[in-house]
């Protein structure tokens, strides 16, 4: 492979590595930015897999080549209603944000293998008999360079990933909306006081992370491996709160962190057939995106501040 | 109600409600819990089979909720439990089939270097903590993916491409004939009494010596035992230490009492995130945490007896855990809703 090859082979893979990340890990910036930690994006993206491809298998002749998008809006509208669980636990109840994200996972795992073998009679899906594919844009693939390099191998969905991260940009910082999420996350008592209902807010941020982290495992499963398992969904969630913190709890920075990682993840399964980094064991690939964000958390690239009351329950009155 | 009692009242009303829900899950989808639920009691106790694979698998839930708690006493949350247990698993068996030595030596080396391993990887959390101020939730868990992946790529090169270590020597093995014998065949070993004297290790460290007192002063309130002279730092970064030697030797069980090897893996072995389960309901005591792991390890080993039994999925049995792990953490309104209640009958 030319260097040029190599490009044209390296950065479509990435992409399409990076956007369930992409999704996801903007699902985790919204919450954390009202101050809710969801470690629980793992189990968000295992019920998102596992809708994506139930109603991909069971509806794909009555919606054709439409069934990814309902698959999809279906993921979106059951992660979304999954992760109020975690929201009435975290917020109301006052649970520790931590633990419950974790039940989370350990809920979304099981609940799903449960249904699989409930459905299915057996602990894996099928093949979908209609994957989300790719296609090239017509006349911006015939671009010299950028045309191979960006539009010859396109997923819709990568369209939407980005398009995704620019909206989320664009609430997160230019809407009153937007305003208050990072008031609630950074300084919930002063908000409570500018008459802000700080557990609404966080409600909603929960629930657009389970919306957004089901669209990212339903990406997943439909794109990637194409059934359902125990072990389809197997840490993206974790390496999409991995992106959020790599990208500074920022959408933008999570995407391009998102994209590094997908960078990493096609060196690290398809490595042995690039030229320049063959010699390279995978393992170290492997455990780029994790060692990355130890290290932007002690500050080794740059500072990093988490929403400030992220992690604490708010409760009205107590100083 | 006194404190006290609220206290020993929330796990078992979570206990309660998760057996509940649980039976509700099976009734809409139309299997029966009544059978279900017999098949769970006889999976766990139905013969001296049985019952010797429950302690088997009670014993790396006991060392990991060990961990888990010791870390929750000191003001710190080890979610790397599962990452420390599967590097202390590859370093036990790695020492269990490398060296010939007689066994008085032998086994407690393989022991040493798994506590080692475990304790190790919590190190490093606990020196980034106390050095850079990362928080040790998100720096464990991303540890725990990386001790997997080293793990994986170490077993491939000690295996020569295979996907599993080879046996673990007679000499560092916790495989006892006599256990065996008593219990019908079953993979009980001796690691039960390694763990339950890990759980006193646990108590006397924490209530007998000056080091567990500032470990627990500090977990309490930093300022306070920062302003009495306690070195904070210090103290973060042994507490996780002493933590991951807990998680390292629950992996050691592993390698060395129940599976002899260490093999490849797809994805995490479970123990270690259960084991957060096992020390909220155990209140973070060492003896709380003999309870938890008593009850996870049983419905563990209980649930795989389901599907035969009674034709209903073992993943049940995970739901109802997680349902549990909900409750306990939500333990805030259940409180509130057992004074409101207590304070009705004072009222009357």
């Amino acid at each position: 492979m030319g260097f040029l090859e190599m490009l044209y082979f390296i950065i479509p893979s990435a992409i399409f590595y990076a956007t369930p990340l992409i999704f996801t890990a903007i699902g985790g910036v919204f919450s954390e930015r009202s101050g809710v930690v969801n470690i629980g994006l793992e189990g968000l993206m295992i019920v998102g897999a596992f809708v994506g491809i139930y109603v991909n298998l069971e509806f794909a002749s009555t919606f054709g080549a439409a069934t990814i998008w309902v698959a999809m809006l279906a993921a979106v509208i059951i992660g979304g209603i999954f992760s109020l669980l975690h929201a009435v636990a975290s917020i109301s109840f006052r649970a520790d944000q931590t633990v419950s994200g974790v039940a989370i996972n350990l809920l979304g795992l099981a609940v799903t293998v449960f249904l699989v073998k409930m459905i299915y009679g057996k602990g894996q899906t099928d093949m979908i008999a209609q994957p989300i594919t790719r296609f090239a844009i017509p006349y911006l693939k015939d671009i010299p360079f950028f045309g191979p390099l960006l539009f010859r191998d396109v997923y819709s969905t990568s369209i939407l990933a980005f398009a995704v991260a620019i909206g989320a940009w664009f609430i997160i910082y230019k809407t009153p909306f937007g305003l208050r999420l990072r008031a609630v996350g950074e300084h919930p008592m002063a908000a409570d006081t500018m008459g802000v209902n700080v557990n609404r807010m966080r409600y909603i941020a929960v629930v657009i992370s389970g919306a957004l982290g089901g669209l990212g495992g339903a990406v997943y499963a439909q794109s990637i491996t194409g059934d359902f398992s125990h072990a389809t969904i197997a840490g993206q969630g974790f390496m999409a709160i991995a992106a959020m913190i790599f990208g500074k709890w920022h959408p933008i920075g999570a995407l391009g962190a998102a994209l590094f990682f997908g960078v990493a993840q096609t060196l690290s399964v398809a490595g042995s057939d690039i030229r320049y980094i063959q010699d390279i064991p995978a393992v170290y690939l492997q455990i780029l995106p994790y060692v990355l964000t130890i290290f932007a958390l002690a500050g080794f690239i740059g500072k990093a501040n988490a929403p400030k009351a992220s992690g604490q329950p708010y409760i009205k009155g107590k100083r | 109600m006194s404190n006290r009692v609220i206290n020993i009242l929330v796990p078992i009303i979570s206990i309660i409600i998760g057996l509940i829900v649980g039976a509700i899950v099976m009734v809409v989808s139309g299997y029966d819990p009544v059978q279900g639920y017999i098949a769970l009691w006889t999976g766990i106790f139905g013969d001296s089979y049985s019952i010797g694979n429950t302690i088997r698998q009670i014993t790396p839930y006991l060392l990991a909720g060990l961990a888990v708690a010791f870390a929750f006493r000191t003001g710190l949350f080890n979610i790397g439990v599962e990452g420390q247990l599967i590097l202390g698993w590859l370093a036990a068996a790695w020492v269990g089939y490398a060296f010939e030595l007689p066994k008085v030596i032998h086994l407690p080396l393989a022991l040493l270097a798994a506590a080692a391993a475990g304790a190790f990887w919590a190190f490093i959390a606990g020196f980034l903590k106390a050095k850079f101020k990362v928080h040790e939730v998100i720096a464990t868990i991303m540890l725990n993916y990386t001790a997997l992946y080293i793990a994986n790529a170490v077993i491939k090169k000690l295996s020569d491409g295979g996907f599993k270590t080879e046996r673990v020597h007679e000499s560092a093995s916790l495989r006892s004939p006599f256990l065996r014998e008593l219990t019908d065949n079953s993979s009980l070993h001796y690691g039960i009494i390694i763990a339950l004297l890990m759980v006193v290790v646990m108590w006397f460290i924490l209530e007998k010596t000056t080091r567990g007192y500032e470990l627990k002063a500090v977990g309490f309130n930093k300022h306070a035992a920062d302003y009495a002279g306690m070195s904070v730092n210090k103290n973060i970064i042994l507490a996780m230490t002493i933590s991951g030697m807990f998680a390292g030797l629950g992996g050691a069980m592993e390698a060395l009492g129940t599976f002899q090897n260490a093999s490849i893996k797809a994805g995490f072995t479970g123990i270690g995130f259960d084991g957060i389960a096992v020390a909220l309901l155990g209140a973070n005591t060492p003896l709380g945490v003999v309870f938890g792991a008593s009850l996870f390890g049983s419905l563990k080993y209980g649930a795989l007896n389901m599907p035969n039994a009674a034709g209903i999925p073992e993943e049940i049995v995970s739901i109802i855990i997680a349902l549990i792990i909900f409750f306990v953490a939500s333990g805030y309104i259940i409180r509130v809703a057992l004074q409101k209640l207590s304070k009705k009958k004072e009222g009357q």
